[in-house]
């Protein structure tokens, strides 16, 4: 080449066309290889090929994993798998569908639309060969009856899947929620599932799902003309879900269903030393069972349209006026920022004159002259009157949402309600009003706009409990690999730290030791041998009587809907707490009545399972000194748990 | 005034025409691809394509208005701009089955990995673009576009997207083969690669690697990529000399593969039209690519030359990828096959490296 012309050329750049020529060449061959392997494919193979198509006999088989077992604390299984039958139809593989299908009812006993179902799934753009499930969970006699006409109905066949069981039934059902066929919004979301599978919907189920899944196996199946299943060609092994080991213990929720048995109302009982959810229990629950492989529409519309709504997880959900539980905010809020003393007396002469009208205390005598610790112990409504007015609604929302009170706590469970802790700006924001002094008397005594969920007060109680620390609520405790080791756990985790001076706590604490111990305590029915149990009742107001709060006097003669919701707060022992327990009985009645055996029973239980340690070394079990009260102060490392749960 | 009459004059036909024809084979296919019988409707998937495709025109006939030269003064903004996507997917991604690769625009699920194929070629156009030094590249030159790759392939890597870490890896080490090595850097490089091997197998996701496995052996093959394989060699085979007919394949009927309208696409297509539609498919990619050839060795600055070798690289190593992974000579990755396969990043951004090829062709005289 000229190198003089080279310039003047179409091609400027010789140096490059040796190699595209190179390049070139390559790709002709690599495209010829390609056309070499289709003329071997569609020209040589043409036959077998074709008759592979023909009887394309292989089918992908998915077989879901089995799910991931619940232990409670102990490792006592809560939900297992347990094997059921479902019937499916591939509708492509029966010559006379209709014919099959009329067999198919008979032995199903008709009560399933078979061709009904079928038409669905092509609706819903069920793709060809695609089985379709007919029938869920037959029970025994209709499974051997298929079995046993298997020859007469092509294109049927029995599908053994793992099911959900929940060992105890109700137990917890809130929690351990339910499992369901996925959806088609889920289908879309989570592409890993398909149509049919099983998907967990609601609370521990639904938020540990990637864990309990695990991963389906499948198999390639080779069946014959008539769709029936010939060989396995080969299998792919699935892939076990991980376990969840929840801090629940069983026998403190057996107890606390027990108690609140054929009452509506919610208990939680925490560990005040971490946050540990022990027991959750909301009524009137459902019975997970009913979901597992898709729910009849009845069963849904019963639960559904229930006036007590048992789907419904009181414990996050359900928002109630904290009543006089809500006294002993007051008192610390009071205390701490100065408004109040230990030596404060207000006189209770049955009510109050404030704006122009009366508000009552609950005790219509009224209650005297009266300092903290008795009003406390008394909860006597005018002097917590007094000490809202002194400190204002807004001092009072601070120190509500120090304890939690107004925000979510962060459990792991869905659609959990923050409640509502009213201040002057959450009123203007609200409703566009200013705030009235007289409406801060209806919120020192837990009434008017509070309001809190069952699992805030357990907060709450814990943290007098274990000096102002607040946990996040949890109920994990671990995930277990498939090896029996930890695949991952759940620390404590602290959302905050609430300076309350000691001395102020040690004075709490004391009188809510004497709402369950002293002369005039309301809640005597929670008293526990040998251990200081400390309590505050409450009572959330239903209807209050227009014009007056005063609650009746003979409820027990009120139509149940219209009596109020019992609280109570509790912690236990006093010297060095182990259990913190809010419970709500709705329509209850008045203060701690309903509420204090409920609380009393599960204490007891608690403590027969983990007898109270001494809570010094020095001190031997059978020392009859009187224990001081000192502020239990936890070492700031929160992953110091306690160790004997 | 002048540059439109050379734009009508030059305006390169075959390349239009080609690109016209394989939308067209797309849009028949992913119709198969989809199609649930006479009476069902036709899947909103087939509208999409066209919208994609009409979309992809557009884009190509603006793309052709503008100087590719201007392109070297972009190439590494553009690149920097793709590379965060790939981050932005990381963080804000749409993931479907298992891997994140989208980014939801809402009306649109951008798929950054098909920008940077392009971003990865005009940057390593870029560099190269200087005459290399008597023999060829060193070494030491190649560490600047190693980094360049290694960025996007890792992030890649990560969806993961193993078939778009593959092709960004397979142009970039055919420019550097265009652009002139010196023989000691061909063999280190070749060297270093063989290093690699072993490094990249344990990386590999336990899926890839079984795909490797039973690339090799069939037997030793679980569930999925060999059933796979298997459905898709059945399908193609039984296509014969002429094909079923248009809409007649069985084997798509079958919905053996959730990616028959991406990137088993070609099985779809060959069952219905056979070896003659296959012959046919792949002769229009061999004029595109050879016509693509052609434009580079007769252009008359390195740039543009080197440019429409990487756009023809990007063309050929998918569709040889592709087809070969249908037809069971290559283990499973993902990889679309150009224009064909559905998807609306990976059609307007074919039709895009498209345009630059007719822009190149229309301005390989001026200077």
């Amino acid at each position: 080449m000229a190198k003089f012309h080279a310039k003047r050329q179409n091609r400027p750049v010789p140096k490059l066309e040796p190699r595209i020529a190179i390049l070139t060449a390559a790709i002709i061959t690599v495209l010829g290889l390609v056309s070499v392997r289709l003329y071997y494919l569609q020209v040589m193979q043409h036959h077998q090929m074709s008759e592979l198509a023909d009887r394309n006999r292989i089918r992908l088989h998915r077989v879901p994993a089995p799910r991931g077992l619940v232990f409670d604390l102990r490792h006592r299984p809560l939900v297992d798998t347990q094997p059921t039958f479902d019937a499916e139809i591939v509708p492509e593989d029966s010559p006379n569908l209709s014919e099959t299908i009329e067999r198919l009812e008979g032995y199903l006993g008709g009560d399933d639309h078979v061709a009904d179902k079928i038409a669905a799934a092509d609706e819903e753009g069920r793709p060809p060969y695609e089985p379709v499930l007919v029938a869920e969970r037959l029970d025994w006699p209709k499974v051997v009856a298929l079995e046993a006409h298997q020859l007469e109905l092509p294109g049927v066949s029995l599908e053994i899947t793992p099911g959900r069981h929940y060992l105890y039934g109700r137990l917890a059902a809130h929690l351990l929620g339910y499992v369901g066929e996925v959806s088609r919004e889920d289908l879309i979301k989570q592409t890993a599932y398909h149509m049919g599978d099983e998907i967990g919907k609601f609370g521990l189920e639904r938020g540990w799902e990637p864990f309990l899944r695990g991963q389906p196996g499948g198999q390639e199946v080779e069946v014959d003309a008539v769709g029936r299943r010939l060989r396995v060609l080969r299998e792919m092994p699935d892939t076990p879900g991980e376990s969840v080991v929840l801090t629940i213990d069983l026998d403190l929720q057996q107890t606390a269903e027990q108690a609140l048995q054929g009452k509506n109302g919610a208990l939680v009982a925490l560990d005040p030393n971490n946050g540990d959810i022990l027991a959750m229990v909301s009524y009137p629950a459902f019975d997970p069972d009913v979901f597992g492989a898709g729910v009849k529409s009845a069963d849904w519309r019963a639960l559904m349209s229930n006036a007590d709504h048992p789907l419904q997880n009181r414990v996050i959900q359900g928002t109630y006026p904290p009543g006089s539980t809500f006294k002993v905010l007051d008192s610390i809020a009071g205390l701490q920022e100065g408004t109040l003393n230990e030596d404060t007396v207000y006189t209770c002469g049955g009510g109050i004159w404030f704006g122009g009208r009366e508000y009552h205390c609950w005790r219509k005598h009224g209650h005297g002259s009266i300092a903290l610790h008795n009003a406390i112990v008394r909860s006597c409504d005018v002097y917590f009157y007094n000490v809202g007015q002194h400190l204002g609604v807004d001092r009072l929302a601070h120190w509500g949402n120090l304890f939690g009170f107004g925000n979510k706590t962060g459990v792991d469970l869905d659609n959990e309600k923050a409640g509502v802790m009213p201040s002057s700006a959450w009123k203007q924001k609200r409703y566009h009003e200013r705030w009235y002094a007289a409406e801060t008397l209806s919120v020192a005594i837990g009434q008017g706009y509070v309001a809190v969920t069952p699992l805030q007060l357990a907060q709450f109680a814990a943290m007098i409990a274990n000096g102002g620390i607040r946990y996040r609520p949890q109920f994990v405790k671990e995930v277990e690999g498939l090896d029996g080791g930890v695949a991952r756990s759940y620390p404590p985790i602290v959302e905050q730290r609430v300076d309350i001076g000691p001395e102020n706590l040690a004075f709490v604490r004391n009188a809510m030791a004497d709402v369950v111990n002293g002369a005039g305590g309301t809640a005597h029915k929670a008293q526990l041998p040998g251990i200081t149990v400390c309590a505050k009742t409450g009572t959330a107001q239903v209807v209050g009587n227009k014009g007056s709060l005063v609650a009746g006097e003979d409820e027990d003669k009120m139509p149940e809907k219209y009596r109020d919701h019992a609280w109570l707060i509790a912690f236990a022992p006093k010297e060095h707490p182990q259990i913190a327990i809010a419970c709500l009985v709705e329509h209850g009645g008045h203060g701690g009545a309903a509420s204090a055996p409920i609380v009393h029973a599960v204490m007891q239980r608690f403590f027969e399972l983990h007898p109270p340690a001494p809570p010094t070394p020095e001190l031997t079990e059978d020392d009859e000194t009187p224990r001081p009260a000192i502020a239990h102060v936890l070492e700031d490392d929160p992953t110091d748990a306690v160790e004997e749960r | 005034m002048a540059l439109d009459r050379r734009l009508v004059v030059r305006f390169d036909w075959t390349i239009f025409w080609i690109v016209l024809a394989l939308a067209g084979i797309g849009l028949l296919s992913v119709m198969s691809a989809s199609y649930r019988g006479p009476h069902k409707p036709i899947d909103p998937l087939v509208v999409r394509q066209l919208i994609w495709i009409a979309a992809g025109l557009v884009a190509m006939l603006v793309v052709m208005l503008f100087d590719y030269r201007a392109l070297a003064t972009y190439a590494y903004p553009f690149y920097v701009i793709a590379v965060a996507l790939l981050i932005a997917v990381e963080v804000i991604g749409h993931s479907t089955g298992g891997s994140r690769r989208w980014i939801n625009l809402g009306f649109f699920h951008l798929e950054p990995s098909e920008l940077a194929k392009l971003a990865v070629v005009l940057v390593m156009v870029r560099y190269f673009r200087e005459e290399p030094p008597k023999g060829g590249w060193s070494l030491r030159q190649m560490i600047i576009p190693a980094v360049l790759l290694g960025v996007p392939v890792a992030l890649v890597l990560k969806q993961p997207d193993l078939g778009t870490a593959l092709i960004l890896i397979l142009i970039t080490v055919t420019l550097v083969f265009v652009s002139g090595l010196n023989s000691r850097t061909m063999i280190a490089l070749a060297v270093a690669a063989l290093c690699v091997m072993p490094l990249g197998w344990h990386y590999m996701k336990p899926y890839q690697r079984q795909r490797l496995v039973s690339f090799v052996n069939p037997q030793a093959d679980p569930l999925g990529s060999g059933y796979h394989i298997i459905q898709s060699e059945i399908a193609i085979g039984s296509g014969g000399p002429w094909g079923k007919g248009f809409l007649k394949g069985t084997q798509a009927r079958l919905n053996f593969l959730p990616e028959q309208s991406t990137d088993f696409i070609f099985a779809v297509f060959a069952e219905e039209f056979g070896l003659a539609g296959s012959l046919l498919l792949i002769g229009l990619y061999t004029i595109l690519i050879a016509r693509g050839a052609w434009i580079a060795r007769h252009t008359r600055d390195r740039f543009g030359a080197l440019l429409a070798i990487g756009l023809v690289a990007i063309v050929f190593w998918q569709v040889a990828i592709n087809i070969g992974m249908a037809t069971g000579l290559l283990p499973v990755v993902g990889i679309t096959l150009p224009l064909v396969s559905y998807g609306g990043s990976s059609v307007i951004a074919m039709m895009i490296a498209m345009g630059l090829l007719i822009s190149i062709n229309i301005r390989r005289y001026f200077f």
